[in-house]
């Protein structure tokens, strides 16, 4: 069953055409690793899938809900789908643990209790817990991104969305990330990640889909084959560059 | 300096002090009004629907082109006018010090919107994305996440402008009220001692305003971001496992 289903999504800045009939589909527990030069509308594209972007053309479903649909409750819809960003975006006026009860409270309405504990459990999990006081400035890029991936699953979402979750970070830093992320893959959750760690592909990918500058999808295969046989030139070449940094 | 008598103040000062009373009560008022429908005017303007966005820069730049005092006498002449034609009774009810706080609340909204715009904008775009992704609708997401942090990127400016409207309420002895200024006039007036009075008047400004903006000098420095930079990197405030650069 398709969590998220995207087709033909076609979106402009101006004249700029930025996604050019993007069809793809993430099934609910696969893990979809969305990789690309720069340029290449990946950001964008994920972006459309919780309506952080408008699209002028195409339909996202999430969950069986219209996202371009005026009518979609949009908030709804993004409390239930997890999203990490490049740059962390943890709130840096409040504390690592307000930072995990605030949306639980005032989006799905738990108590302070509850969401304090929810929130803390998840900090526990991402390895954080002797933080829970500080400001998120304190904390290092690895352990600010961690606990935005604790933030976003103390919403309990049905997937999460990760954009270059490891771009702004140190290279010593990288894998306490990618640590969390695929002890998450191993437990089935719904992924759609864009990222240039091709380690993390070959570990817990399902499916790799690989975009091209103008933003299309040049290719959308299984792991195996996209790493084993890509089929086109252009992938063969962007794999060997990226491959061999 | 013979032939000047001071102990006139001593005399004026309960004039004086109801007067310095009702400028302190005009600056409250008009400081919290400015702030709050300067608050909702930044947002209007923007706003991505145009409807709003146009009128709320409309509203801004005219007010922000015509002097302040003239602000006033409008609101003093229009204010009147304005209740008879929304309610039908004559407009009399409304005193000086109702149209000046009404020409006030205006006048500082359109200034403290500009400060307030900028205060927003210069919160990452991030932080907005971030909000609406955990699933807060735009007020939530404005009222915890990007306010908050605009407006303290803003205090030490909006201090600032906090002073200046402190000082801007003498205007108001255009219409007749008996502000801090306007009480100083009358007793100089009958008193013949005007001199005198507005020597006092100044101090007095001067001491206020001199002592706010201290204090706005004292609160930048401890907002520093270079001085939070030290706190970060400072190992012993952080405790270990701390990388720096990791921001």
């Amino acid at each position: 069953m398709a969590m998220i289903e995207i087709k033909d999504v076609c979106k402009w800045y101006g004249d700029k055409q930025v996604l050019v009939d993007c069809t793809t589909r993430v099934t609910k527990g696969e893990v979809v690793v969305v990789c690309g030069p720069s340029g290449s509308g990946k950001s964008t594209l994920i972006k459309t899938v919780n309506g952080l972007e408008p699209f002028q053309k195409g339909e996202i479903l999430v969950d069986g809900i219209s996202v371009g649909d005026k009518k979609a409750n949009l908030a709804k819809l993004r409390s239930r789908v997890g999203m990490v960003f490049q740059n962390f975006e943890l709130f840096p006026h409040m504390s690592v643990t307000q930072n995990l009860v605030m949306a639980q409270t005032k989006v799905l309405g738990r108590s302070e209790d509850s969401a304090l504990d929810k929130g803390l459990k998840l900090l526990d999990r991402v390895g954080l817990i002797e933080h829970k006081d500080k400001y998120p400035a304190q904390l290092s890029g690895g352990q600010q991104q961690r606990v935005a991936i604790a933030r976003a699953l103390s919403m309990e979402p049905i997937a999460m969305l990760f954009d270059e979750p490891t771009s702004a970070l140190d290279p010593e830093m990288i894998n306490e990330v990618l640590d969390v992320m695929v002890e998450l893959a191993k437990e089935g959750m719904t992924m759609m990640v864009v990222t240039h760690e091709m380690g993390f592909a070959k570990k817990v990918a399902d499916r790799v889909i690989f975009m091209e500058k103008g933003g299309s999808i040049l290719e959308d295969c299984t792991k195996d084959d996209f790493f084993g046989s890509p089929r086109k030139q252009r992938t063969q070449d962007f794999l060997s560059k990226i491959l061999h940094n | 300096m013979g032939d000047f008598d001071f102990s006139i103040i001593i005399k004026s000062l309960p004039v004086l002090w109801g007067g310095l009373l009702l400028s302190l009560q005009l600056f409250a008022i008009a400081l919290v009004g400015g702030i709050f429908f300067g608050t909702l005017l930044a947002l209007a303007r923007l706003s991505s629907f145009k409807m709003l966005s146009y009128p709320a820069a409309g509203f801004v730049n005219l007010i922000r082109s015509v002097p302040f005092i003239m602000a006033i006498f409008w609101f003093y002449f229009l204010t009147p006018e304005l209740v008879r034609w929304l309610t039908g009774r004559q407009g009399e009810a409304v005193g000086p010090f109702t149209s000046a706080i009404v020409a006030f609340i205006m006048v500082e909204s359109a200034y403290f919107s500009e400060i307030i715009r900028a205060g927003i904008q210069s919160v990452p775009r991030g932080q907005p994305w971030a909000a609406y992704a955990l699933g807060l609708n735009y007020w939530q997401a404005m009222g915890y996440v990007v306010l908050p942090q605009a407006f303290r990127n803003m205090i030490p400016i909006m201090l600032t402008q906090a002073i200046i409207l402190f000082q801007d309420t003498s205007l108001v002895y255009v219409v007749g009220l008996k502000d801090f200024l306007g009480a100083a006039s009358k007793a100089g007036q009958l008193t013949g001692r005007i001199v005198e009075l507005y020597i006092f008047v100044a101090i007095v400004f001067l001491v206020i305003c001199f002592g706010a903006s201290r204090l706005v000098k004292l609160i930048q420095v401890r907002m520093d971001p270079t001085r939070q930079r030290a706190i970060k990197q400072d190992p012993a405030l952080n405790g270990p496992g701390i990388t720096p650069g990791g921001a």
